[in-house]
C-alpha cells in the first residue's frame, strides 16, 4: 500500500467518524448514496481493469515507442495523440515509456502530445463518463482535450527547440 | 430543477435499447475474452493478469473511500456553498479552487466522474468542473516528480504551464459554447442526491 492510499483511507475514515458523531442519520444517508454509486459503477470499473490489463500485456511498450519514434513531424504528433487517446496506461509506465520514445528518435512534440492525450482523453472510460456526466459533456470534454493536447504539444515544440 | 429531472426519468416508457445494461454486457463479453487471451498466450497473458490484479487491488482500496467521500459531500455540503465557491459567479477563485481540488492525488480520472457529478448537481459551473477533471487527469504531484525524473525539468515545467493555460481556456470554451442553456446531470447518475 503506497502513501497516497494510506492518506486517502485515513482522511475518509476521519471524515466518516466526524459525520457519525455529528449526525447518525445523515451519515447513513451518505453511505446509501456511496453504496448506490459504487454498485452502479462497479461493472464499468471491472471492465476498465480488464482492458488495462490487456493493453499492457498485449500492446508492448517497445512497439509504442517504435511507432511514435519512427514518425517525426506532424504525422508523429497525430499518431502519438491518437495512441495516447486510445490507450490507457498508468503514469508509472507512461513516463519511462516517453523517455524511451525520445531515445528512439521521437520528437519532443509527439512525446508531449502522447502524454497529454494519455492522461486527459480516455476512450477506455468514455462509456463511464457518458453515464456519469452525460453524452454531451463527455464528448465535448474529450474532443476539446484532444485539441488541447495538440496545442500543448506545439507550444512545447516551439519553446524547447 | 429536480422535479423536471424526475419526470424525465419516470414519465415515459424506456425503449429496449435503454433497458440493456451495457456495462454488464461489456463486462461479460470481456471476461471470456480476457481468459482466452491469458490461456492462449501464457507469457503476455501473465503480464496482463498481473497488471489487472494489481489494478484491482488498488481500486479495491481506493474506490470505497472515494464513494464515501462523494456520499458525505452530497449530504453535508450545502448547495449554496458550492454555488458560492464553484458556481457561475465564483470567478478566479473558483478556477483556483477547482485546480486545487483536482490536484489532490486520489487515483485515475474515472474515479473523479462521480465526484464531478455531485459538484455539478449542487451548482458548480461547467467550466470549473472541466478544470477540476483536467487537473485530476494530468496535474498530480507524484506524477510530476516522475515526469521530472524521466523527461527533465524543462519539459515538465513547460508542459505544466502550457497545460494550465490551455485547460483554463478550454474549459471556458466548453462552458460558453456547449452549455449556454445550463447543464443537467444525467437522471440515473445520482440517485438520492439532492441538488
Amino acid at each position: 500500500m503506497d502513501l497516497t492510499t494510506i492518506v486517502i483511507l485515513a482522511l475518509t475514515g476521519a471524515l466518516l467518524l466526524l459525520s457519525v458523531i455529528k449526525d447518525r442519520r445523515k451519515t447513513l444517508a451518505a453511505l446509501r448514496v456511496a453504496y448506490k454509486g459504487f454498485v452502479r459503477l462497479l461493472p464499468s470499473i471491472l471492465a476498465i481493469i480488464l482492458v488495462v490489463g490487456m493493453i499492457i500485456g498485449f500492446v508492448p511498450a517497445k512497439w509504442i515507442a517504435q511507432v511514435i519514434g519512427k514518425n517525426s513531424g506532424a504525422l508523429g504528433v497525430a499518431i502519438a495523440s491518437l495512441l495516447g487517446a486510445v490507450l490507457f496506461i498508468p503514469v508509472i509506465i507512461a513516463f519511462p515509456l516517453a523517455r524511451s520514445m525520445l531515445d528512439m528518435g521521437a520528437g519532443i512534440m509527439a512525446t508531449a502530445a502522447f502524454i497529454t492525450t494519455l492522461t486527459m482523453v480516455g476512450f477506455v472510460f468514455l462509456p463511464l463518463e457518458i453515464k456519469e456526466l452525460g453524452r454531451k459533456f463527455a464528448i465535448a470534454r474529450n474532443a476539446l482535450s484532444f485539441v488541447a493536447a495538440v496545442v500543448i504539444a506545439v507550444v512545447i515544440g516551439v519553446i524547447i527547440r | 430543477m429536480s422535479g423536471e429531472v424526475d419526470s424525465g426519468a419516470n414519465g415515459r416508457k424506456k425503449s429496449f435499447r435503454e433497458r440493456i445494461r451495457w456495462d454488464y454486457t461489456i463486462l461479460f463479453l470481456l471476461i471470456p475474452a480476457f481468459v482466452i487471451l491469458v490461456v492462449v498466450f501464457p507469457e503476455k497473458g501473465g503480464l496482463a493478469r498481473h497488471v489487472a490484479w494489481e489494478y484491482f487491488k488498488e481500486m479495491a482500496m481506493i474506490l470505497p473511500a472515494v464513494f464515501i467521500i462523494m456520499g458525505l459531500v452530497s449530504v453535508w455540503v450545502e448547495r449554496g456553498f458550492i454555488v458560492r465557491f464553484l458556481g457561475e459567479g465564483s470567478g478566479v477563485k473558483g478556477v483556483a479552487l477547482s485546480f486545487i481540488l483536482g490536484s489532490i492525488p486520489m487515483g485515475p480520472l474515472y474515479v473523479a466522474f462521480p465526484l464531478a457529478a455531485v459538484l455539478l448537481k449542487k451548482g458548480a459551473k461547467v467550466a470549473n468542473i472541466i478544470i477540476f477533471l483536467s487537473a485530476w487527469a494530468c496535474i498530480k504531484l507524484p506524477a510530476e516528480l516522475m515526469e521530472f525524473q524521466f523527461l527533465g525539468w524543462k519539459f515538465t515545467l513547460v508542459r505544466y504551464v502550457a497545460t494550465l493555460v490551455v485547460v483554463v481556456a478550454l474549459s471556458e470554451v466548453i462552458g460558453r459554447f456547449f452549455f449556454k442553456q445550463g447543464y443537467e446531470v444525467p437522471d440515473e447518475a445520482l440517485d438520492g442526491v439532492e441538488g
